[in-house]
């Protein structure tokens, strides 16, 4: 909607929308500002924002108090693996469902859907006592299984809309030719939905990071990735603000920067294709 | 044109992802059901047997369950609301002509990729908390006594929290649908004489239906299960004021450790969710084709 405007009109507009970017994130640069300084300037009264004593001090105490590198570590395993792993089973069911589809298709994505509408508290027992039955609590198979079956859905759905946006007759052709099928998801398909598959991984990633129910009931110590980590370092550090925040801002600076790169693509794989 | 074969394989295809929900579905769905009917208390272990209907009655007749029923309906509506109705006006705004878009979705879309427990706790802490909060700290720059959000107003400092995670995902997908709209016809709507009121209401917003849709629909499916926001805060209080369906079996299963009456809330919450999700399929489905 780029319209001639009135220089003037352009600098009201620009005052307005920056004020109101800057609110949104305000409690983001807080945390981060915060982090930076001593225990005392974090809660001095009147709040210091420019004259507080800054320090890196909270990050190495956290680094050196807490086994970081190992929550990260998990972090990475569980959210990589689960996407991978659902991206595997994904591919073909949305390719098929793109490019195949039946009668029942629609009513077929409807409801993979709607299992993501059954609150995880309503099965979390039977869940645990799965997971402990089979040796799984407080690893990492089990919490990239888990989280794979929570967001496949999520996966599918977003597949499905990029699938769908590849033009059939090119897979026509290229049967003609004598592609055979295996043929024609390799050489024709993969190609053009690359990208619509690097963005759904990208955003796969970035909920799994975030998840923060499963991590902390299906976890204690080992397998904990940074959203247990951090649920657990809240409660016992108590007041200590500033290395909460150090804390805070080491769980979710890695996937602030990946969704800050990607912010594009992701806004587009998320509105399912009925955004365009 | 599918053949008889291709059609094959893609049933073969599509059956892995089908199966692997059904399990995770079903099973856990069926051992919830089972545990419903059964006195299971962890504290009593030897004490088992079936109950028939005892724990949903104790679950509908608990004087919490109705609050927690109204929570989360709240909870839900609220934040929907919120995040809609601001998303629409800063995605207008940030769509008219400015300096340093891409900066400002950049800031703007922030919250989103913020976990949940440290989206509350920075609330909680840096900002409501009575001492050592901003906000405390503002009220008393102007005099008056800080206001003690999680204490007295515990369900709107919940949505508040939550509106804040959500408002970039809604802002950002609002915006998208707006970028597309063509400008001649604004324009020449413009031109005619239609104030910027009617413009919203007869162009902008017909426009943005399905990426409204888009949005309610997957909010709904999250906001439903919010559960890290309430124990990183609150933790359901004070008493039960901001306790939800989900932090209400919770409660059951952890703190009382009556697995038969958490089971129950289970199975309550998934009907409540199916309804929810029935009336939301049949008002908005249709403007979505799959």
């Amino acid at each position: 909607m780029a319209r001639a405007v009135t220089p003037r009109r352009k600098l009201i507009t620009t005052i307005a929308a920056w004020t109101v970017a800057l609110i949104i994130f305000f409690p983001v640069l807080w945390m981060i500002l915060t982090s930076f300084k001593t225990e005392a300037s974090a809660v001095a009264n009147p709040p210091e924002f420019f004259s507080a004593d800054w320090t890196l001090e909270n990050y190495a105490e956290v680094w050196a108090r807490s086994d970081y590198p190992r929550f990260f570590w998990n972090s990475v395993v569980i959210s990589v693996g689960s996407t991978l792993l659902g991206l595997l089973v994904a591919v073909p069911s949305a390719w098929a469902m793109a490019f195949v589809p039946g009668k029942k298709t629609k009513d077929l994505l409807m409801w993979m859907l709607s299992t993501k509408m059954m609150p995880a508290v309503a099965v979390m027992i039977p869940l645990y006592l799965l997971f402990q039955r089979l040796g799984l609590i407080d690893t990492k198979t089990g919490l990239v299984f888990a989280l794979m079956l929570m967001n496949l859905p999520i996966i599918i759905w977003m597949l499905y809309t990029y699938f769908k946006e590849i033009p059939g007759e090119i897979l026509e052709a290229s049967r003609m030719d004598g592609a055979s099928l295996w043929g024609e998801i390799v050489h024709v398909l993969t190609p053009m939905a690359l990208p619509g598959i690097a963005s759904t991984m990208l955003l796969n990633i970035i909920l799994a990071w975030n998840e923060a129910f499963w991590t902390i009931v299906l976890t204690t110590t080992k397998a904990a990735p940074l959203s247990a980590f951090i649920a657990s370092f809240s409660a016992p550090q108590g007041l200590f603000y500033a290395k909460l925040s150090a804390a805070s801002a080491m769980a979710i600076m890695p996937i602030l920067i990946l969704g800050w790169f990607s912010q594009k693509q992701l806004v587009r794989g998320l509105t399912f294709g009925a955004v365009k | 044109m599918s053949t008889q074969s291709s059609r094959l394989a893609a049933r073969f295809m599509v059956a892995p992802s089908v199966v692997l929900l059904l399990i995770w579905m079903v099973v856990p769905l069926a051992m919830t059901l089972y545990y419903s009917f059964r006195l299971y208390r962890l504290l009593s272990p030897d004490r088992t047997g079936w109950v028939g209907f005892n724990n949903y009655l104790w679950f509908i007749n608990s004087p919490d369950f109705w609050l927690a029923l109204f929570n989360t309906l709240a909870l839900v509506g609220g934040v929907l609301i919120i995040t809609v109705v601001l998303g629409m006006l800063i995605a207008l705004l940030i769509d008219q002509p400015v300096k340093g878009q891409g900066i400002l979705r950049i800031l703007v879309i922030a919250p989103f990729f913020v976990m949940p427990p440290v989206a509350a706790s920075i609330w909680e802490n840096l900002f409501m908390h009575p001492q050592n909060g901003l906000f405390a700290a503002v009220a008393r720059g102007f005099g008056a006594e800080p206001i003690l959000f999680l204490e007295n107003y515990p369900m709107l400092s919940v949505i508040g929290i939550v509106s804040w995670e959500w408002l970039p995902f809604t802002t950002l997908i609002l915006l998208t649908a707006l970028q597309s709209l063509s400008s001649e016809q604004l324009e020449a709507a413009e031109m005619d004489g239609a104030s910027a009121l009617s413009r919203f209401r007869y162009i902008i917003l017909p426009h943005a239906t399905r990426a409204i849709t888009v949005v309610i629909l997957i909010q709904t499916i999250f906001l439903l299960g919010i559960f890290g926001e309430i124990f990183t805060t609150t933790q359901g209080g004070p008493g039960s004021a901001s306790t939800t369906l989900p932090y209400m079996i919770f409660k059951q299963a952890i703190a009382a450790k009556d697995i038969g009456r958490a089971a129950a809330g289970g199975i309550i919450a998934v009907i409540l969710a199916n309804i929810v999700a029935y009336f939301l399929m049949r008002s908005i489905g249709k403007h979505l084709d799959a």
